[in-house]
């Protein structure tokens, strides 16, 4: 029996930091806080998108969720199950629960590998399937991901950039996954070529009963892909709620910011947004301000968001922020 | 008129055969006016506009046609005359800010440069005038900016300094390839802005490169859609976007997810994807994508004709 | 600044300790490399053995005659060779230095002006018979081997056609100093130097133009042909500087090396008493104490070369200074 309201993946106050340099080098070793205290509930069945500016730490999170990067705070648990430490040998049986699709189709695709084989090296290495078996396996997932049976001899390079996406797409989910984090899948394709991947990830979510985790930075296509939405700024989550619900009334002076900046086509030249512009530039992750994350920058701040940090919480029914003063602008 | 293109070709010779990047294309420019670009990746945005530069140094290009800037004909003009122009004259923006700017000089020393090749200033002249223009492109404090490297600056802070360095000589022509992809949305907004304020005081004329079609509804008066090295579509942006005519561009504009209301289950998606130049189909090149395609699009191209809002198409000469 | 000094200080210190032990280990504790019978001889009876180990100081913990060399070399300066116990190894290493730092000094000049100046004409002209012609005039210039082309000029310039004016200047072979005879210094010298920088030349002229050329692709090149400038100006103001960053990378290796001692070939067929020659004489002797001595300096030379490098890069690219 499965507990459908049971989260499939959790995280609670999870931080992953990277040291770079030396004790040796100029300025010594210093700490880049790159996720900072993230608390994520993913339910089955649903689509939480990330976004936020370059930097804010979308990717790290995504690797430190599926284990590919450890972690260095927190814990990450999933179906109620504690993996935040577990060894790579325990995880292994995990592995094909949790898979990664990356943004550059061509650079995660071994090029002298004809595609079918790169398709059935998951199934080869975690799978107990008979060669038959595999053979067979790989003709089903091309057909899912909208591949021809012939394409399967065929190397990388002989494939557009959105057929490659989908060969990607294809062994992600050669193992039957639960959970497929999805790190800005479309970003490199054309416009005409991501709406494809976008429907195809659509129909593979609703027949394999997939919960995906969603990077883009193109916010129109997350609003499309995603229930639920979550806005990361420098490391850390600021407001997080129902998809359609957080595009329509962001909360935090943050998103607002981020999703009045987005340019729509308009076939009315009148009818033009209230565009909220920042100024300044996105604090260092190795030097992240004393206090809200966001004051240097924020329009709306006072002397309270200089020295205590605004928690993450509900303020109303499935919506959360972390401002002290959330604005329904 | 500043800048009138007639029929420009463009072609490379390739180990894998000739390329034509650019087959006829031909638009008009005029003062002040924002000409928004826009296609796929590999349409021949770039390509079009590096040969308004004069900047294709590949030796295995041709270029023909005729390229007019204020009725003065480009294609074969001598070097020096055409570097008398550039940078001066016509200057371009590129799409990647993070490597437009030479790493080992201060981006003060980058931008004078260029005053000073055009204008025979002193390099304090220059040095001042360099301050001025960081000031305009709203950098918090111009005279400190002026002594940091490339690599001290973030991607918005050096695609303002590139803005800089463009406006420095009063441009008449601005060529701007991608200018804000390379940007986080937040930053481009900026940028966006900036354009549009500069625009309207210096009354340069922007050739605006993108793909992204709300970028291009946001400044462009007018809009030319490319596909597959041609102008599919032509017209004024409240034209082109609220009564599109080619099938390209109706569809194009269709597979965007709105931002806003009832999102569609499944996005209305062009199936296929753009031809490889080397692999032209038959006779009109979005052919084997089109969804109304019928007998004579396989027979030869569709041509766009003389209309201010004009379509390559069959379909629509027809109707 | 000072730390950076300092550190640099400290890494030296760390990397002698390092190859001291690994040269003193080598010498002394592998299996058959008794030093004491290399210098009693072949056929020395056990006692003769016996006397030599105990004269030299072999029959004392390996750490014993390790601090003991050390303390030497760097404290009380007298370690003597082994070839000859009256022969002091520091001073030996003192007097040989001018001789390498006067020959590879010289070389270097000659080798960075004149690869610098082809490097340049052959990018500017690439793909032209004149970038052909450098080329493979630099190719030709990597394949002859230094003791072979030493010979030559040694041949024409001693022998064969010292008598016609052309090299009636070149005086015999050897060094002489320079605060002796300046005029003397320089023309013995000036064969070796371009002797030594002929296969430079062509190595560093190759990668210049290779660096220049890759350079040339950049975006920010694009951008300087946007701005009008001039071809020329393009390739000295923003090309040039950053293409010298690999040249500098290269010298820094080889002029460390050569320093060291690795000039060695060029020493000897010209007759220079330098550090190549007391390396190469002490290794033939299997003289322990000259070869730490000699080691040791090259080593400090190393490191003390890479930090000019370092220094030199900073000055090239802004990216590399903290603030
Ligand atoms: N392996 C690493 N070592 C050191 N720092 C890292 C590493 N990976 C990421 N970072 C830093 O961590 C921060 C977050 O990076 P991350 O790649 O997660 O951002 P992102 O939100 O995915 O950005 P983008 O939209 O550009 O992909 C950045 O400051 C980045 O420089
Ligand atoms: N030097 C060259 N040699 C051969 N082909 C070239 C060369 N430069 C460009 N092309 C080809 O010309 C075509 C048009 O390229 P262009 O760069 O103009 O596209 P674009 O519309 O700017 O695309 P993007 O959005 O990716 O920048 C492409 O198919 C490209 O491969
Ligand atoms: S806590 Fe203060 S600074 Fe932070 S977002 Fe809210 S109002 Fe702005
Ligand atoms: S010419 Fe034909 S194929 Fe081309 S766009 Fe028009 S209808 Fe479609
Ligand atoms: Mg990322
Ligand atoms: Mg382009």
């Amino acid at each position: 029996m499965i507990d459908i309201d049971r989260p499939i993946l959790e995280t609670r106050s999870l931080a992953k930091r990277f040291s770079i340099g030396t004790r040796f080098s100029a300025e010594g070793r210093r700490t880049i806080h790159a996720v900072d205290n993230v608390s994520l509930i993913v339910r089955r069945g649903e689509t939480v998108g990330l976004v936020g500016e370059s930097g804010c730490g979308k990717s790290t999170l995504a690797r430190c969720l599926v284990r590919l990067y450890d972690i260095t705070d927190g814990k990450l648990l999933f179906e109620g199950d504690d993996i935040t430490s577990k060894s790579l040998s325990e995880l292994r049986p995990l592995r094909r629960r949790l898979q990664m699709v990356f943004q550059d189709p061509s650079a995660s695709l071994n090029p002298r590998r004809r595609v079918g084989d790169l398709v059935a090296e998951p199934l080869r290495i975690h799978g107990r399937l008979s060669s038959p078996e595999i053979t067979a396996r790989v003709a089903e997932l091309f057909e899912l991901v909208g591949l021809l049976p012939d394409h399967v001899m065929r190397y990388p390079h002989e494939f557009s950039g959105g057929q490659r996406q989908r060969v990607g797409i294809a062994r992600a989910i050669a193992l039957n996954p639960d959970l497929v984090v999805l790190d800005e899948p479309v970003s490199a394709l054309d416009v005409s070529v991501q709406a494809q991947i976008v429907n195809l990830l659509a129909d593979l979510q609703e027949k394999l009963k997939l919960t995906y985790i969603f990077i883009a930075h193109d916010l129109s296509v997350v609003r499309q892909v995603s229930t639920r939405i979550a806005v990361m700024y420098l490391g850390s989550i600021v407001e997080e709620g129902p998809a359609e619900e957080v595009f329509a009334t962001p909360v935090h002076p943050y998103s607002q910011a981020l999703i009045s900046a987005v340019p729509v086509v308009e076939t009315t030249p009148s009818g033009t947004r209230k565009r909220i512009i920042l100024t300044g530039d996105v604090p260092s992750p190795l030097k992240p301000p004393l206090g809200c994350r966001f004051h240097p920058r924020c329009p709306i701040a006072v002397d309270r968001c200089r020295s205590e940090r605004p928690e993450l919480k509900e303020h109303r029914p499935g919506r959360k922020v972390a401002c002290h003063f959330p604005t329904l602008s | 008129m500043i800048l009138s293109v007639r029929d420009l070709k463009v072609s490379f010779r390739t180990h894998d055969g000739p390329v034509r990047a650019i087959d006829g294309v031909s638009f008009d420019l005029e003062e002040s006016e924002i000409l928004g670009v826009v296609g796929e990746s590999g349409s021949g945005k770039t390509v079009s506009l590096l040969a308004v530069m004069g900047l294709i140094t590949d030796p295995n290009a041709t270029i023909e046609g005729s390229i007019r800037y204020k009725g003065r004909e480009l294609v074969g003009l001598p070097p020096r005359e055409l570097r008398r122009l550039r940078g001066n004259e016509i200057a371009m923006i590129f799409q990647d800010p993070m490597t437009a700017l030479t790493p080992v000089y201060t981006i003060g020393w980058q931008i004078a440069e260029q005053i000073r090749v055009h204008r025979g200033v002193s390099k304090a002249k220059a040095m001042e005038r360099v301050e001025e223009l960081l000031a305009e492109v709203n950098f918090p404090n111009p005279h400190e900016a002026m002594s940091r490297y490339p690599h001290q600056l973030s991607g918005g802070m050096r695609q303002r300094a590139v803005i800089a360095m463009a406006l420095s000589c009063d441009p008449a022509l601005l060529v701007a390839d991608e200018p804000t992809t390379a940007l986080d949305v937040t930053v481009q907004a900026g940028i966006l802005d900036l354009v549009r304020r500069l625009r309207a005081k210096h009354r340069s004329a922007v050739v605006l490169i993108t793909h992204d079609m709300g970028v291009v509804s946001e400044l462009a008066d007018r809009v030319m859609v490319m596909y597959a090295g041609r102008v599919v579509e032509r017209g004024t942006r409240t034209e082109l976007f609220s009564d599109p005519r080619h099938p390209y561009t109706s569809a194009l504009l269709g597979s965007i997810p709105p931002l806003t209301g009832q999102k569609p289950r499944r996005l209305p998606a062009i199936p296929g994807s753009p031809p490889s130049l080397l692999r032209l189909p038959q006779g009109c090149a979005f052919g084997p994508r089109c969804p109304v395609r019928y007998g004579p699009c396989e027979a030869g191209k569709p041509g766009l004709g003389k209309d201010a809002h004009a379509a390559a198409c069959f379909r629509v000469a027809q109707a | 600044m000072l730390y950076a000094i300092l550190r640099r200080f400290g890494q030296m210190l760390f990397v002698m300790f390092g190859i001291s032990v690994i040269v003193f280990l080598i010498f002394f504790a592998t299996p058959g490399a008794d030093p004491a019978a290399r210098i009693a001889g072949r056929n020395a009876s056990p006692e003769v053995l016996a006397a030599v180990r105990h004269s030299f100081g072999f029959d004392q913990p390996l750490y014993v005659q390790y601090t003991r060399m050390m303390e030497k070399i760097f404290v009380t300066g007298d370690l003597t060779s082994f070839v000859n116990r009256g022969w002091k190894v520091v001073p030996a290493v003192m007097d040989s230095i001018p001789v390498t730092l006067s020959l590879v000094f010289g070389a270097a000049v000659l080798w960075v002006v004149v690869s610098i100046i082809i490097g340049i004409v052959a990018a500017a002209t690439r793909d032209s018979w004149l970038d052909k012609l450098l080329m493979a005039l630099g190719l030709l210039g990597i394949s002859m081997p230094v003791y072979w082309l030493g010979e030559v000029m040694n041949l024409i310039t001693q022998s064969r056609h010292h008598d016609k004016w052309v090299f009636s200047w070149v005086p015999p072979l050897g060094y002489k100093n320079f605060s002796d005879d300046p005029k003397g210094w320089f023309l013995t010298l000036v064969i070796p130097w371009i002797t030594l920088a002929i296969l430079y030349i062509g190595i560093y002229g190759r990668v210049l133009r290779a660096a220049i050329i890759e350079s040339m692709q950049e975006d920010y090149i694009r951008t300087a042909r946007a701005k009008g400038l001039s071809e020329t100006r393009i390739l000295f103001r923003h090309a040039l500087r950053t293409s010298l960053i690999a040249f500098v990378t290269l010298f820094g290796l080889d002029f460390g090396a050569l320093v060291g001692g690795s000039a060695l070939l060029t020493e000897v067929v010209f007759g220079l008493h330098g550090i190549g020659k007391l390396t190469y004489d002490a290794l033939q002797n299997l003289d322990l104490p000259m070869i730490m001595a000699t080691v040791m300096y090259a080593s400090m030379f190393v490191v003390v070369a890479n930090a000019v490098v370092d220094f030199v890069y900073i000055l090239l690219d802004p990216r590399l200074r903290t603030s």
